[in-house]
């Protein structure tokens, strides 16, 4: 729509073409080798749960890939009767 | 010396079946004897765009398995004399295709044709792999549109390292075959232009068929484009990849956006310019 792209700051050729080159960096990088961040996660949690008990569907996994940092965050619910006893 | 093409994309519906059958057609008109083999086992539809469904004796899976004779399931055009084409199985699935069994073949091809253009099914699962396992040349057909580049990256990655070329260290000569564009819609910023899937890509360019209603027309009746309409700005896209791929060095035309209204004129260029 013309119109629309006339208000639009950026043509959606050049956001389609920006996106692409940084999910491209990634798969390039990351081909032929386990997923990363599904590597990572596996094991901070392994490693978690041996100190406290971690109920799996408490675990909110992100990954926030960007073109110069790509941030991995883990949010782990811990039950307030599992850090009082310690 | 014979020379085996892989067509393929990663993404389904981007042409590569059409596009097999017209550098096929359009090498088979520039003298080169041709055959395309179809690799979508199960989905077979090479033979439906170059009108020869009602002709399907033998297929390739019965030419691997030696239920026929490579000669017997062998269809030559009607139109063009050096042109053939090895159909795909439509009642078997993709299991039925043995590296060893598509190497026997491929080596026979070999002694009978100029090239040997292997249409891939989409996806990146055995029919696909196998239909590049033994190609020298790619052509790596894209749309310009994001899910169909980031498949033919993947594409072109697995050409680097899963083709028998790739593994012995040897180089696979890749193109790139722009299809379904819109320069009036690229030129307006709505579609990426051809420098930028160029670019992401890094793949030399092959050819740019701009999206036509005489490609669909042409498979409504069964006869690749660069027969049924050669006039067409598809069929002469297809003509002048044909002629690259046979070492020419035919110039890229920009291809010209179809006629505009003031409306898009108004506002299209305003769009483009920010």
């Amino acid at each position: 729509m013309s119109l629309f792209n006339f208000f639009q700051k950026r043509p959606s050729a050049a956001i389609a073409r920006d996106r692409l080159q940084i999910l491209l960096a990634h798969e390039r990088a990351l081909s032929g080798r386990p997923d990363l961040a599904a590597v990572l996660q596996k094991e901070i949690l392994a490693v978690i749960a041996r100190h406290i008990p971690i109920d799996q569907d408490k675990v909110v996994v992100k990954l926030d890939r960007g073109a110069q940092v790509s941030t991995l965050e883990i949010d782990i619910e811990m039950p307030d009767e599992v850090l009082a006893v310690r | 010396m014979s020379k085996v093409m892989v067509v393929t994309s990663g993404k389904g519906g981007v042409g590569k079946t059409t596009s097999s059958a017209s550098l096929g057609a359009a090498l088979a008109q520039r003298g080169q004897s041709v055959v395309l083999v179809d690799f979508d086992v199960g989905l077979r539809n090479l033979d439906l765009i170059m009108g020869a469904e009602r002709r399907v004796v033998f297929d390739l899976v019965n030419v691997i398995q030696g239920d026929a004779k490579l000669p017997q399931a062998l269809i030559r055009d009607k139109r063009l004399e050096t042109l053939s084409l090895l159909p795909a199985s439509q009642t078997r699935d993709k299991d039925a295709l043995t590296e060893e069994g598509v190497g026997r073949v491929i080596d026979e091809l070999k002694e009978r044709f100029d090239w040997i253009i292997c249409d891939s099914p989409a996806g990146i699962e055995k029919g696909a792999t196998l239909a590049m396992r033994y190609a020298d040349v790619a052509v790596v057909v894209t749309n310009p549109e994001v899910s169909s580049v980031r498949d033919s990256d993947r594409i072109i990655g697995m050409l680097d390292s899963k083709t028998r070329r790739a593994e012995s260290g040897e180089r696979i000569d890749k193109h790139l075959l722009l299809t379904r564009y819109d320069p009036a819609r690229a030129a307006r910023g709505e579609m990426m232009k051809v420098e930028d899937v160029l670019e992401i890509l890094a793949v030399p360019l092959l050819g740019i068929v701009v999206e036509s209603p005489d490609v669909l027309t042409a498979s409504n009746m069964g006869a690749p484009v660069t027969l049924h309409n050669p006039a067409s700005p598809a069929a002469q896209a297809y003509v002048d990849a044909a002629r690259r791929l046979l070492g020419e060095d035919v110039p890229f035309a920009q291809p010209a956006a179809r006629q505009q209204g003031l409306f898009s004129r108004l506002f299209g260029k305003k769009a483009a310019a920010a």
